[in-house]
């Protein structure tokens, strides 16, 4: 299939045919994580930044491993959030890193649009690593790919998604991705953390936790944070716990071979207590390791979805490669 | 495809060839010891399905097989839209092995090229031995076939397609003008 | 004597209940007489044929930018943004640098539109020193001085008290009060309209009971008072109601409506439009329509711009930090006039709505043209085609959301106290 993107914004931006290449690709890429040399020259000689402005060690460690797996130059930038404050414009600051020609910018970015308002004005790729509560759409790919390995397929899937969803980018991109490939999509939390519009967007929504789990057969549970945007959204984690968070009990309402799921950094005893973070039916290091094959996947497809509107020889090498 | 058409090979001399080359092979290697056949996507894979099919019928023994992707190791990424990346599946260690590397059709030997990067990637085989069912010329790097079902001379823009069945048996390669 | 003759036109003048193929004259910059078939030795003579001429359109609520912020905007330009507008009079608000809370700053701006400016800058006077929120400004001599309302526009008056305590001050004096009706916490780090699509593009939203919640404080202060509470850019149904209720018990309440609030709503902001970013913020469609209804039945006393221009720099940033605002006085016109066309209001009311009747909330003799009012008047072709090129507004700012539309209705010619000021 023709991938005409060179940017990857966020799940929106992909049909169901397309986001399903990208999972394939991602699968032959999860091949190379288990060899040896776990190396391949697919991006020899291409540079990708890291433009890191919010701390994020996980995800920006994914990427570079990608990178790094794909023979790619990769080079980490942390840069304050508040550039405002130094007094450099996120333009100016972009504008200055691509004075250096990277082939793709990985960005993470605390305000919503970060990335779509830089992929308007530079000329190389960007891939979004999230930004502001809006999309993280190499978290949701990642999830796909974890469910797919131990569910088969996402279609006819029931996924309970719990915890704070006004805050989180991880829901936003998961929710549209399980959609656009028929899962269905089942939403809780209290409801000071349930943004408007949810249904919307097809999902079903509770205030109930058990509502939510019963039947499922992915629970994907998110971290909470007592204090956000300086608003107190909760009366304690303690309370939080007791109602919202996912135990060995409530954790029975859901399907037996249900798996559990979460973006990290968990926090074991809030949302999701010891015994259960620990038990048979976790996937999260699933999660973590085809974290690294999906960012290879969506590097891959943004080096090579970079010239659309192929120069004139392409078609020549390309016979010369049918070989 | 456009243009004339015309069959190179059918399904009997694709086999008799295939036949031919599973003898060499064993002759070169006296035997089965240590070998195994690596197919390239998608078609020599399939080829060299036939002739560990052809080397069992002689020898007796499966000789192991693998197929390689060399999508990832391509020299020419951004001069073409994506493509698809295959999976590499190969469930046995290479080191010190005599493989025999399958393809197809062979024309510039950048697949080739490819192809011995990701095997030498995964282990260091002894020796890498080059089986190919046709031998169009036009070479671009020094590389030589080992085994070739058959040399034909073609012009550049002329086009050689194998054909499969949905069993992924060869049933004739065709050449377009 | 200095005399102008406009012949031909369809006079539209609200005040006075006129619709008809009148002439009209101006001597000395004064409405002479308005009527068929008038002529006068030596006038200069406007061909007004199938133009319409109206009073010169009155914007109670702009942001001039002068002074102290005069790269966005200054008196000179943005009375030539009103003035390419059919705008004659303008209300601007206290937040400049230093706010209008002092009669130096009243005078200056005065001052300077008499002399440099293309149309009748009004001040409004902030309701508290520095906008500040703690204590009262002179009112008493901004008044004198000039200004024709109190308001701290931009941010509300959080302490009921104090704002009980200006509608008692300023209704002394006979100026209204003018609130920006807005509850902060309710506001929370909101940037847009709470709602679907700022759950999409994860944004923070402001709930439209922010502003419900305050305009209804204001109201229930206006009614103990007394005193004359106008409400700036009402922005929700919930607003709407709660005057419509207001003016149904008799009470002094007045509000207005801005054309990007009763045009479009939140999905503007797809694709991180910072055009679409203003306070308050641009709502739902049933908002929208409610401001509709408003108007139609008189609910909305007036449609301003809240003209507020910003440099590309405060917009070309993260929406998260882009500053809130859009200049509206070159597409006031030809957006009230899509209602007309929409069926929504009548030609007469539209008029009303920019003229007579935001000056009669203001205390202004403008907005009419009855014998012996100053000769404030537009002359507008109603079908006049154009586009929205941002690069080519008189503003200083180019910050618009409605780059490219294409809009019928136009000022033609722009007269201001007789002269012409401006010509398309």
């Amino acid at each position: 299939m023709n991938f005409a993107h060179r940017h990857v914004l966020g799940i929106k931006q992909f049909n169901a045919e397309e986001l399903n290449f990208i999972l394939d690709t991602a699968k032959s890429f999860k091949e190379i994580n288990t060899r040896k040399i776990k190396k391949v020259p697919t991006l020899r000689g291409r540079t990708i930044v890291n433009l890191f402005f919010e701390a994020s060690t996980r995800t920006r460690t994914s990427f570079e491993i990608a990178g790094k797996r794909l023979s790619a130059d990769t080079v980490n930038i942390s840069a304050s959030s508040s550039s405002v404050v130094k007094g450099e414009t996120l333009e100016d600051t972009a504008r200055n890193i691509e004075a250096m020609h990277p082939d793709i910018i990985v960005m993470r970015h605390s305000a919503s649009g970060a990335c779509h308002y830089l992929a308007e004005r530079l000329d190389c790729s960007v891939i979004n690593a999230g930004d502001g509560t809006h999309e993280h759409p190499s978290q949701a790919l990642l999830d796909a790919v974890t469910m797919i390995q131990h569910k088969g397929q996402l279609a006819g899937l029931n996924v309970a998604i719990i915890g704070d969803i006004t805050h989180s980018r991880v829901v936003r991109s998961n929710i549209d991705l399980l959609h656009k490939l028929g899962a269905s999509v089942r939403i809780a939390g209290p409801k000071t953390m349930l943004p408007p519009g949810l249904e919307r967007l097809g999902c079903k929504v509770f205030s109930r936790v058990a509502e939510a789990l019963e039947g499922a057969d992915v629970v994907m549970m998110l971290r909470i944070q007592l204090e956000r945007q300086g608003k107190t959204l909760i009366p304690s984690l303690r309370e939080y716990s007791r109602y919202f968070g996912l135990n060995e009990k409530n954790l029975a309402l859901a399907k037996p071979d249900a798996i559990i799921m979460h973006p990290g950094p968990m926090n074991r005893g809030v949302e999701i207590s010891s015994a259960v973070a620990d038990g048979a039916q976790n996937v999260i290091l699933d999660q973590v390791e085809n974290g690294v094959a999906v960012r290879m996947a969506l590097l891959y497809l943004a080096a090579g979805g970079e010239k659309q509107n192929h120069d004139a020889d392409e078609g020549d090498i390309h016979e010369q490669l049918a070989d | 495809m456009a243009g004339e058409m015309t069959e190179i090979l059918d399904s009997t001399a694709i086999q008799r060839a295939l036949t031919r080359i599973a003898h060499e092979i064993l002759e070169r290697n006296k035997g089965v010891d240590n070998l195994v056949l690596i197919g390239i996507r998608t078609g020599g894979d399939y080829l060299a399905a036939e002739l560990q099919q052809k080397i069992a019928e002689i020898e007796g023994v499966k000789v192991p097989l693998g197929t390689v992707d060399i999508t990832m190791y391509r020299d020419d990424l951004g001069h073409r839209s994506n493509l698809e990346v295959g999976q590499t599946d190969i469930r046995f260690p290479l080191n010190d092995r005599c493989v025999v590397l399958v393809d197809d059709v062979l024309f510039t030997g950048r697949t080739i090229r490819a192809a011995m990067d990701a095997l030498v990637d995964l282990g260091r085989p002894r020796t890498i031995q080059l089986a190919v069912l046709i031998d169009r010329g036009h070479r671009e790097l020094p590389i030589r076939p080992d085994y070739v079902g058959r040399n034909l001379p073609t012009s550049r823009s002329e086009q050689i397609e194998v054909q499969f069945n949905a069993q992924r048996g060869p049933i004739g390669v065709n050449l377009f003008k | 004597m200095n005399s102008l003759l406009i012949k031909n036109g369809r006079v539209l003048d609200p005040a006075n209940e006129i619709d008809a193929q009148l002439d009209l004259l101006v001597v000395d910059g004064r409405v002479a007489a308005i009527g068929k078939n008038l002529s006068a030795a030596g006038a200069q003579i406007i061909d007004a044929e199938g133009l319409l001429v109206t009073p010169g359109l009155v914007d109670m609520h702009v942001h001039l930018r002068d002074p102290g912020l005069e790269y966005k905007e200054d008196i000179i330009s943005g009375t030539a943004a009103a003035a390419a507008g059919g705008v004659t009079s303008i209300a601007c608000m206290p937040n400049t640098r230093p706010v209008i809370d002092n009669l130096a700053v009243c005078r200056y701006i005065i001052n300077k539109a008499k002399e440099q400016g293309t149309a009748n800058v009004f001040p409004i006077g902030s309701i508290t020193q520095g906008l500040k929120g703690e204590m009262l400004a002179e009112m008493g001599e901004l008044k004198d001085g000039g200004c024709v309302a109190f308001s701290d526009d931009g941010v509300p008056v959080v302490s009921s008290e104090l704002m009980r305590r200006a509608m008692e001050y300023a209704d002394t004096f006979g100026a209204p009060i003018i609130s920006h009706a807005e509850d902060l916490s309710l506001v929370g780090g909101g940037v847009m309209n709470d709602g679907p699509v700022a759950t999409e593009l994860g944004l923070k939203g402001i709930p439209w009971v922010a502003e419900d919640a305050m305009s209804a404080r204001d109201i229930m202060l206006a009614e103990f008072t007394g005193a004359h509470l106008h409400l700036a850019h009402v922005s929700t149904r919930g607003s709407v109601e709660l005057v419509r209720l207001a003016k149904a018990r008799g009470l002094r309440v007045t509000c207005e409506a801005t054309p990007h609030h009763f045009t479009l709503t939140d999905e503007a902001v797809r694709g991180y439009n910072t055009n679409a970013k203003m306070n308050p913020p641009l709502r739902a469609q049933g908002d929208v329509d409610a401001i509709r209804a408003g108007l139609a039945d008189g609910t909305i006393d007036a449609i301003a711009t809240d003209h507020a221009p910003h440099h590309i720099d405060e917009k070309n940033v993260e929406f998260a930090v882009a500053l809130n605002g859009i200049v509206g006085l070159e597409t006031l016109l030809p957006l009230t006039l899509r209602l007309v066309e929409q069926g929504i209001i009548e030609l007469s009311q539209a008029i009303a709505l920019l003229s007579c009747q935001p000056a009669a909330i203001l205390g202004i003799d403008r907005g009419t043209l009855t014998q012996g009012a100053v000769a404030d008047i537009a002359l507008i072709d109603p079908y006049f085609s154009w586009q929205v090129e941002p690069t080519k507004l008189r503003s200083k700012s180019k910050n618009t959301p409605f780059g490219g539309w294409k809009m019928k209705g136009a000022a033609v010619k722009t007269i201001l106290a007789g002269k012409l000021v401006f010509e398309r």
